[in-house]
């Protein structure tokens, strides 16, 4: 070997070295990013909590942080971003999952390559279009009904959401129903099942844990959603089961705040903090749950 | 015996027509309330595209292009009207800025992944981390980017902070898609690569990276073209709403169209609501030409492979 040779491996060798320490690195900036999130919320969540006792957080039903007097309990923002969850999942999670049916058991081929993507088109629309598409159409037809509706309201929150996470769903479940494999349907057949009853003993039953994932998944995105419910359910943190009525949700609040320009160490600045922690933490938990459902009640088919 | 006698009733049931004339029933009905349900999906966004052209319709126009937004309403009766402008330019701008951050680092981390990391306990974290980073509210990431790069960085409000901030945001799914179009790519091809005496490094860029591109290509821009309609993040890290030019430098302030949207969306006087739905109309028209883009260079390649 001559030395050409060798200085010309040494300097591939080090090139070598030198991209798996960039890659890694870039890798690495995923992994700080999780930190990142965590510290600022956590750091940022501090000082909020030595100023409010976390006993008031969670226990005051009243949320007016940036008003006197001030109070700083959390729950009119979660009862708001509950009642958004609930009614989007009612509306959507029921139709989602026939929606998937039709398209996995019933449409012909050529209607599910129409259909699917049609419907996931809906899936890139961005919130704040269905924000608009929420105070310009949903709440002047639901003002029809129920002329008393105020320009915010609950109601058309849920509603544009449910549209928003319908494609998750729906396109989701279809995945898993279609990774039912054919010979459980034809046996279902074979014993003389009708359609209805392959479709929803056999197929949808296999296929649960792919649901059950769409759906946490789904609710999931229902809690973080951000835009669409702020033009939609209004500013105004209220516990009220009635859905024609003004709420605020966790997320909402976040907007409200950072629309302003609150200075740093004012406590409406640390609030921020605050609650996005606890919506951190809810959509983590759904994600984590998501995952463990997926992998804990698969059924595997050879 | 009770189950033959169980047995023996379904059987008798099920020769029976009348039984058989109701299952045949209850399966139509079943077809009927799944295709209903099917159909109303299409339907919402049928309802979403007609809404959108009704409201905007005769407020798009090529002044809107064109002009900066307007303050007041006073602005509309002489004519000129808002545009959407600085906002126009402020998206490409933010956008064309992210997909620098976000092809680096989401490729660097694919080739990572796929060529180099070890199955080993800190690889599956890294990668159970990312699909968890993609179900985070955009909103956190907001957050993040405020106190982080708006605070934290000294940056302020300014162009490469929200850039910087989508970046993290759409990295997990660059990451994800990158490392799929990476895995498409024989392994034959790597083994004769290594065969002639190439070193990993090499390997990686003169075999895997060419092929995997067109795929990286496609699964990049289609989540720059999701980026673009992002506004939770830009809300938090505080992107301008009355910039009456685009942006002029990377640390300078700037406006988005999706901030601009919401911005008029949340104006009370009516006239608002149209530009607020000829903005809309806008941006889901370059969403639409940044898919394009995809589709067309996934077709082009899909077909010389």
């Amino acid at each position: 070997m001559s030395t050409t040779d060798i200085t010309a491996d040494a300097v591939s060798d080090r090139q070598s070295r030198i991209a798996r320490v960039v890659f890694f690195s870039c890798a690495l900036v995923t992994v700080l990013t999780t930190f990142g999130i965590i510290a600022v919320l956590v750091t940022g969540a501090i000082p909020f909590f030595r100023e409010v006792s976390i006993i008031e957080f969670f226990t005051s039903t009243t949320w007016s942080p940036l008003k006197e007097p001030n109070s700083f309990g959390i729950w009119p923002l979660i009862w708001g971003t509950m009642m958004i969850v609930v009614g989007s999942a009612v509306i959507a999670l029921p139709i989602g999952v026939l929606t998937a049916i039709y398209l996995s058991e019933y449409a012909s081929s050529r209607v599910r390559r129409i259909l699917k993507p049609t419907l996931e088109i809906l899936a890139g629309v961005p919130t704040i279009v269905y924000g608009f598409f929420a105070i310009s159409f949903i709440t002047p037809q639901i003002q029809r009904v129920f002329p008393q509706t105020g320009t915010f309201n609950a109601a058309a929150g849920a509603i544009v959401v449910a549209i928003m996470i319908l494609p998750m769903v729906s396109s989701l479940s279809e995945d898993a129903m279609s990774a039912v494999p054919d010979h459980l349907r034809q046996a279902g057949y074979g014993l003389g099942a009708t359609k209805l009853e392959v479709s929803t003993k056999i197929v949808v039953p296999a296929a649960l844990s792919g649901i059950l994932a769409s759906f946490i998944l789904a609710i999931s995105r229902a809690i973080g959603e951000t835009m669409a419910v702020t033009l939609a359910a209004g500013m105004n943190p209220n516990i009220t089961v009635n859905a024609l009525e003004e709420i605020q949700t966790m997320t909402a609040y976040m907007v409200k705040v950072g629309q302003g320009d609150v200075s740093v160490g004012s406590i409406g600045y640390q609030s921020l903090f605050a609650v996005g922690l606890v919506l951190f933490v809810m959509t983590l938990a759904m994600n984590i749950a998501s995952q463990w459902i997926r992998l804990r009640y698969r059924e595997e088919y050879d | 015996m009770a189950t033959d006698q169980a047995t023996d009733d379904r059987f008798e049931g099920f020769s029976s027509d009348d039984k058989l004339a109701r299952k045949r029933l209850y399966g139509k009905l079943f077809v009927g309330i799944c295709f209903l349900a099917t159909i109303s999906g299409v339907v919402a966004l049928g309802a979403l595209i007609a809404d959108l052209i009704i409201e905007s319709w005769g407020w798009l126009s090529w002044n809107f292009l064109t002009y900066p937004p307007s303050p007041s309403e006073f602005h509309y009766t002489d004519g000129r009207g808002a545009g959407i402008y600085p906002a126009l330019v402020g998206s490409i701008f933010l956008i064309a800025l992210t997909a620098v951050f976000t092809v680096f680092l989401g490729v660097g981390a694919a080739i990572y992944l796929e060529e180099y990391a070890a199955d080993n306990y800190a690889t599956r974290f890294i990668e159970a981390n990312i699909s968890n980073l993609a179900g985070v509210p955009s909103i956190v990431y907001g957050l993040l980017g405020l106190a982080l790069f708006v605070r934290a960085g000294g940056l302020g409000s300014v162009l490469i902070a929200g850039a910087l901030t989508l970046t993290l945001l759409i990295l997990p799914i660059v990451i994800v898609s990158a490392q799929e179009a990476i895995r498409a790519v024989p392994d034959s091809q790597r083994r004769a690569a290594y065969g002639v005496g190439a070193t990993e490094w090499e390997v990686t860029r003169d075999v895997v990276l060419p092929s995997a591109l067109p795929g990286i290509m496609t699964g990049t821009i289609l989540a720059l073209a999701r980026a673009i309609g992002e506004t939770a993040p830009l809300i938090m890290v505080g992107a301008a709403v009355s910039v009456f030019n685009p942006p002029a430098g990377l640390f300078e302030p700037f406006a988005a169209m999706p901030m601009q949207i919401f911005e008029w969306a949340s104006q009370p006087a009516g006239e608002f609501q149209h530009i607020a739905a000829a903005g809309s109309v806008v941006l889901l028209t370059v969403m639409l030409i940044m898919n394009l883009m995809a589709i067309l260079i996934r077709n082009k390649y899909e077909t010389e492979l």
